[in-house]
This record gives C-alpha cells, sequence and structure tokens, in this order.
C-alpha cells in the first residue's frame, strides 16, 4: 500500500499500462514534456519516448481520428481531453466512428480507445473547463463509460479500460486529483472487481444513495452526517455509467426501500432519471417513497462564484435524504 | 468620424453572386499524359514514373475500367428494379480509380468514401459485398483486414484522419507501407480533412490525400468549396501536391506512383487533385437536372476516360477486336456474377440487430436483447423462435 495523490494514481496506472503493452500509445495536447496541464502523463513522455506519449497539435478531431486510424492498425490508442468542455469537437469521431466501427465491420474492426476526460466543476474555473458531459456518452451505444471516485479504483480502472476492447470514456472527477488516498499497486487489474460493477461503499439500511465521481467523497460525508442523526445511509458508487450494475443498486433499494441518486450534470435526460426509472420498473413494490435526484440544475455551467448554488453538496444531498424518507425538507408541503 | 478611427469603410458588400467562384479554373496545370483525342503526349518530370507501362497493361487498365463501369451500370438497373436502396455512380471517375488503385502494393491500406466502388475492385473484394450495403443488408460489405480497404466512410472527410492515424501506425511500425485516403472536392471544406493535413504534415505520415475532384457535392459546384484550386490547399499545410487529368488513367498513375515512392521513403505526405467530372447523379435518389447545365455534360464525354486508351492503343496498333470482345465478356461475367450475388443474398435474422455492438457482453444490451427475443416469441412463430434459439 502507498499513499498517493488521485493524479499519481491515474499517472501509475498509465505506466503499467505502457510498460505491459507496447501496442498502448498516449496522445494528447500538452501531455508530453509538460506531462499534461493537471499533470496526469508527469515524466511518461521521457520515459516511454515522443513516439509513444505524443503531443498532438490542438485538434481535438484530429486526435480522436488519428486514433480511430491507429486501433485500425492495432494500436491501443489512449487519448488525453484536455478539459471536458473541449470534447465536442471530437463528438462526431467518437459517436459516428469510435462507437460504430465494430457494429459497422460486424466485429472485424476493434476499436480498444480509451478517451480520459477530466470533468466536473469546484474548482473556480472560466467556462467550458467545469462540465458533465457524461450523458451525452452514455446515450451513444457502442460505448463504455466509466468515472472514478478514488485513487485505488483510478489505478485499476485505468488499466481495465484500456486493456477493454471496446472503446471506453473514462471519466476523471478534476476537484480529487490532489485527494490522496491508499493504493495498492500490486493488484492485478484482471482479477480485481470488474469496472462494470458498482459498489457499495458505505453500508446502510435507510436509504440507497447513488453516486459517482466526485460527489461519491460528498455523498459519504452526507452518510456520515445522516448517521449523527439516526439516519442509516447506504452509499453506493456506481464507477460503471454505461451499462449501469442495477444488480447491485437494485439489491440495495429492496433492502432500503429508497433511493437517492446525486450528480453535478444537469437532471433533464440525466444518469440519475434512468436510474430512478430502472429502478422503480425493477422493484417498484419494494419502494416506499418516489426515488429522488439531487442533481446539477439544467443550465450552462455557471460563472465560478455561483458554481457551489449549482452543485449538489453535503446538505443538498441530505435535504434530498429527507425526501426519500417523507421528513421535513425544502419542498415539504409543496404538491406536484 | 472620430479623428482617431483608423477602420476604412467599404463601398460595395460580397453578395450571393459573389459566393461561388464561377471562374474556379478546372484547366490549366494538369499533369497529363494522355489526350482526350488518345495521344501520348510526353511530360518531364512524369513520364520516368509509368515508362515501364506496356500496350498490354494499358489494355489491362482499360478492361478494369471498362469492368467498373459495368459494375456501375448494373448497380444503377439493379436499384431501378428494386433489388438496391440506394447506389453512388462512379461514372466518369474509372480513370481516377483505377489508374490510382492499380499504383498501390497490397500491404497498403485504402480509406475511401462510398463512392470508390471502383477502388474496392481492384483491392480484390467479393462482388456480393460492394453491394451488400445498397441491399440494406449490412452497415459494411466487407472485413477491412481481408483486403486492406477500410469500409466506405459515410461521413464526409472523416476517413482522412484514419487513414493519417493508420499511417503513424505504420511510422511507429517502421514498415514502408502507405495509407491512402480518398475523397472529394466537398471535404475539403470539412474540418476533418483539414485537421488530417495538419496531423500528417506534422508528423510526416506516409499518407496520401487522394481528391477526385468530381466537380459535385451533390448540387455544390466545385467554386463554392473554395476559391484556389484544391491542390494549392496542400501547399498552405507545407504537402506537395500536384494536379492530374483525373480522366487519364496513366497520368493519374504516374501521380500516385511518385507519391507513394516519397511515402514509403520517409518523405511525408501528397496530396493528389484528381481532376474528372461525376457524369452520373450524386446518388440514384438525386436529379442533377436540377442544377447542372446539359452542356457541361457534353464537354465532359469528350473527355471519356476509356475512349482515349482505347485510342491510344488504335493508333499503336495494340487494339484488336478479340481484345474488345474479351473486355466485354469480363464486364458481362463480373455483372452478372454481382447480380447474382445481390438477389440471392440471405436477409439478415431479426436478433441480428443486437450483434457486434461491444465485443463483450454489455449487461443492458444483453436485457434488451432478451427481452425482445421474448416479444419475437410470444408470437409463437417458430421461424423466429428459431433465431431466437440461434443467436444464443
Amino acid at each position: 500500500m502507498t499513499q498517493m495523490t488521485f493524479a499519481r494514481a491515474i499517472n501509475s496506472g498509465l505506466r503499467k499500462s505502457l510498460e505491459n503493452d507496447p501496442k498502448v500509445i498516449l496522445m494528447g495536447e500538452d501531455i508530453g514534456t509538460l506531462g499534461g496541464v493537471f499533470r496526469i502523463t508527469d515524466g511518461l513522455q521521457k520515459d516511454f519516448g515522443k513516439h509513444r506519449v505524443i503531443d498532438t497539435p490542438l485538434a481535438e478531431s484530429g486526435i480522436m481520428g488519428t486514433a480511430v486510424g491507429l486501433a485500425y492498425r492495432g494500436y491501443r490508442p489512449v487519448v488525453e481531453i484536455q478539459f471536458d468542455g473541449f470534447v465536442y469537437p471530437a463528438f462526431d469521431q467518437i459517436v459516428c466512428q469510435v462507437a460504430k466501427l465494430h457494429y459497422r465491420t460486424q466485429g472485424a474492426v476493434k476499436m480498444p480507445i480509451t478517451i480520459r476526460i477530466p470533468f466536473g466543476g469546484g474548482i473556480g474555473s472560466p467556462e467550458h473547463h467545469s462540465e458533465s458531459p457524461e450523458a451525452y456518452f452514455t446515450h451513444t451505444s457502442g460505448l463504455r463509460v466509466v468515472s472514478v471516485s478514488n485513487p485505488q479504483d483510478a489505478y485499476i480502472m485505468i488499466q481495465q479500460a484500456i486493456a477493454s476492447n471496446d472503446p471506453v470514456v473514462y471519466f476523471e472527477p478534476k476537484r480529487r486529483y490532489h485527494d490522496k488516498g491508499e493504493v495498492d499497486e500490486s493488484v492485478d487489474p484482471a482479477s480485481a472487481l470488474s469496472m462494470e460493477k458498482a459498489s457499495v461503499v458505505t453500508e446502510g439500511t435507510d436509504v440507497t444513495l447513488v453516486s459517482y465521481g466526485p460527489l461519491v467523497k460528498t455523498a459519504r460525508d452526507a452518510a456520515l452526517a445522516a448517521a449523527d442523526d439516526g439516519v442509516s445511509v447506504e452509499v453506493i458508487d456506481l464507477r460503471s455509467l454505461s451499462p449501469v450494475d442495477f444488480s447491485t443498486v437494485e439489491a440495495s433499494v429492496r433492502k432500503t426501500g429508497r433511493l437517492v441518486v446525486t450528480h453535478e450534470a444537469g437532471q433533464f435526460g440525466g444518469i440519475g432519471g434512468e436510474i430512478a426509472a430502472s429502478i422503480t420498473e425493477r422493484c417498484f413494490y419494494h419502494l416506499e417513497a418516489a426515488p429522488v435526484r439531487v442533481t446539477g440544475f439544467d443550465i450552462p455551467y455557471p460563472y465560478s462564484k455561483l458554481e457551489m448554488h449549482h452543485l449538489p453538496d453535503l446538505d443538498r444531498i441530505l435535504d434530498g435524504v429527507d425526501r426519500a424518507l417523507g421528513r421535513p425538507n425544502s419542498l415539504s408541503g409543496l404538491e406536484g | 468620424m472620430n479623428a482617431d478611427d483608423l477602420s476604412q469603410g467599404g463601398t460595395t458588400a460580397a453578395g450571393p453572386d459573389n459566393w461561388a467562384n464561377h471562374h474556379y479554373r478546372t484547366g490549366g496545370n494538369l499533369v497529363q499524359l494522355i489526350t482526350p483525342g488518345g495521344e501520348r503526349v510526353s511530360h518531364p518530370e512524369y513520364d520516368v514514373w509509368v515508362k515501364d507501362v506496356t500496350d498490354e497493361q494499358l489494355a489491362s487498365l482499360y478492361e478494369d475500367m471498362v469492368v467498373i463501369r459495368r459494375i456501375d451500370t448494373e448497380a444503377t438497373a439493379l436499384q431501378r428494379q428494386g433489388e438496391l436502396a440506394l447506389w453512388p455512380p462512379l461514372a466518369g471517375q474509372e480513370a481516377s480509380q483505377i489508374g490510382s488503385a492499380r499504383a498501390l502494393r497490397d500491404d497498403d491500406f485504402v480509406f475511401s468514401s462510398y463512392r470508390e466502388n471502383g477502388v474496392a475492385y481492384c483491392r480484390g473484394v467479393d462482388l456480393t459485398d460492394i453491394v451488400r450495403v445498397w441491399r440494406g443488408n449490412a452497415s459494411a460489405g466487407w472485413d477491412p483486414y481481408s483486403i486492406n480497404m477500410a469500409t466506405p466512410q459515410i461521413i464526409i472527410g472523416a476517413q482522412t484522419l484514419h487513414a493519417t492515424g493508420y499511417a503513424l501506425g505504420i511510422q511507429h511500425d517502421g514498415a514502408d507501407s502507405v495509407a491512402m485516403a480518398y475523397f472529394g472536392d466537398g471535404a475539403t471544406s470539412e474540418g476533418d480533412v483539414n485537421e488530417a493535413m495538419v496531423f500528417a504534415a506534422s508528423f510526416q505520415a506516409p499518407v496520401i490525400f487522394f481528391c477526385q475532384n468530381n466537380h459535385w457535392a451533390i448540387s455544390e459546384p466545385v467554386g463554392l468549396q473554395s476559391h484556389i484550386q484544391l491542390a494549392d490547399r496542400a501547399t498552405g499545410f507545407g504537402i506537395p501536391s500536384v494536379r492530374v487529368d483525373g480522366n487519364d488513367v496513366l497520368a493519374v498513375m504516374a501521380a500516385t506512383r511518385e507519391a507513394l515512392e516519397r511515402a514509403r521513403h520517409g518523405g511525408g505526405p501528397s496530396f493528389i487533385e484528381a481532376v474528372t467530372y461525376r457524369m452520373g447523379p450524386h446518388t440514384t435518389a438525386d436529379d442533377p437536372t436540377r442544377y447542372r447545365d446539359a452542356n457541361e455534360l457534353e464537354d465532359w464525354a469528350a473527355k471519356d476516360p476509356m475512349t482515349r486508351v482505347r485510342s491510344l492503343l488504335e493508333r499503336r496498333e495494340s487494339w484488336s477486336e478479340e481484345l474488345e470482345t474479351r473486355v466485354a465478356a469480363k464486364a458481362d461475367a463480373v455483372a452478372q456474377e454481382m447480380r447474382s450475388g445481390c438477389i440471392n443474398m440471405p436477409d439478415p435474422q431479426p436478433l441480428d440487430v443486437f450483434k457486434h455492438v461491444y465485443s463483450t457482453p454489455h449487461s443492458w444490451l444483453e436485457r434488451q436483447q432478451d427481452h425482445y427475443s421474448r416479444y419475437l416469441a410470444s408470437f409463437g412463430d417458430p421461424a423466429q423462435a428459431a433465431s431466437e434459439e440461434g443467436a444464443r
């Protein structure tokens, strides 16, 4: 076990993948000499060479499209998109090519591309640097989508994503990059928990609180606070957003009878709605109350002085927990 | 006006009449080795690239051009007869496609648009596979690795980036293969094509940008895409470029060979503008009489790619009736094989719709497939029940 930051854990996972598979190639803007604007690829170009850790021209579609060509040739490209809000120029290549080529060619062409995207807010950035675009990608069939919440998972799941023969969008919660945690680098990714499984990170009996990425920490803090108040909250870290491990969520809700989902992304058409609907379909008669979503608002990501109003925090999550429990809450007395 | 205002007012605004460059030059500075009349003209730089081409080989290029025009005619007929949903004709572009594709090695890799069915023929595609997509039986006709040609790209220009990335892989492998990107004049406006040229130039990737300027992007004339010649765009990226007579199979081959040689020896990317003409509609769903002049079509008919090769062979007394008969018979046989393959193609099974979305199982999709197979089985149709079993 080693204490390391989230950022260092991803770096270490990338290093392992580069060591283990000569077909792994890293591509992105500023990832070489600089080591990435968040230093996630720090030192990798120095150790693996300019031909394996490639500083690309500033064109996201160009990066993604050339990654497709490299995958055609048998390589396993790992693409860094510098910020969430910069992924859109690459959207066409991701949706029309990366996601569909395996289907189009009836399995003849594999697209083992990993797309790393630092996402989410809370760092006081200007526009386009704090978005949560995951639903665009979970809505696109052919992609697998994961989000990590802690250094150990970050270390393992980046290796699992790279090893996957399907394209994986790997969302990194940038406001947690400097959080430290224990990482066991001796764990073999092949025998570790599959990246497609959710994990129960806090056990509880009264309410199931589902989250992923940056809000898992907030959700765990909320569970601790709720415990002081005599409420037992079970926190689930989804880890995978496509596919979602509904079995784990369902088993928890069958036990607690109540469901709260929280994410930074806006609510409409989001992951929370999909989980609420699917869990309602699967175990309606075990639900004691309607599922509750505590999410960002359906607004463009706001300027930083207001971002804490947009982002769900511990108190807003607890307000949602109260709603699920039928306890007095901010919407008490409001109908519809 | 403020005394320190340095802006200068204009008097005439550019309006819609100036948008398309109607004087876009299609002639001039073209590399041409065979005139439309069938005369072999010498060229100081390009003769050397085809000096080994014998009359017999020229006849073989002629044969390929005749065959792909026949494929095109047959596929159009199949569409008119309701056997294909759609077909994108290549008529007029035979020399561009055959002259370039025949210059490639087996270990080169082609990334094309949907119109390069003549290139696919040169790569050795199974004839049934050419029409598979257009019949609606698959999204791709063939396994790209079986003929080293990616399945045709529908998103305009997207494949140029794939070719560039593939070329980076070739470079990484230390191989001397080349990636070949085919696209049209309309595609040169796409961001992807421009980004591909940036990447190819930055990394000196062994890729050829082969642009068939057929003058029309559905209804938009090439002058709307560019106010300069397309080949000149490449110069801005630091990529050597050439304009060739795209209806001259020998000139196209010479330019392609030159570019291939450069790429194989670490010289990086090249851009070839093959100036040709789309004699037919954009697809069988298009009506070009709505947007183009019949005179233009006549002008280009006089520059036909096959006629000039035949005239040249006649001049050299390398033409024979036997050759003509043999070529016609070959074209008929190919057309017949394709037609038969098309008509006898088995329909896909209902649950095939779920296949290959992912390379390993995806729990959400598995559940959806399970539910749909139960739905199909609820009709009690033994055929569907059997196909459901088959899909498991």
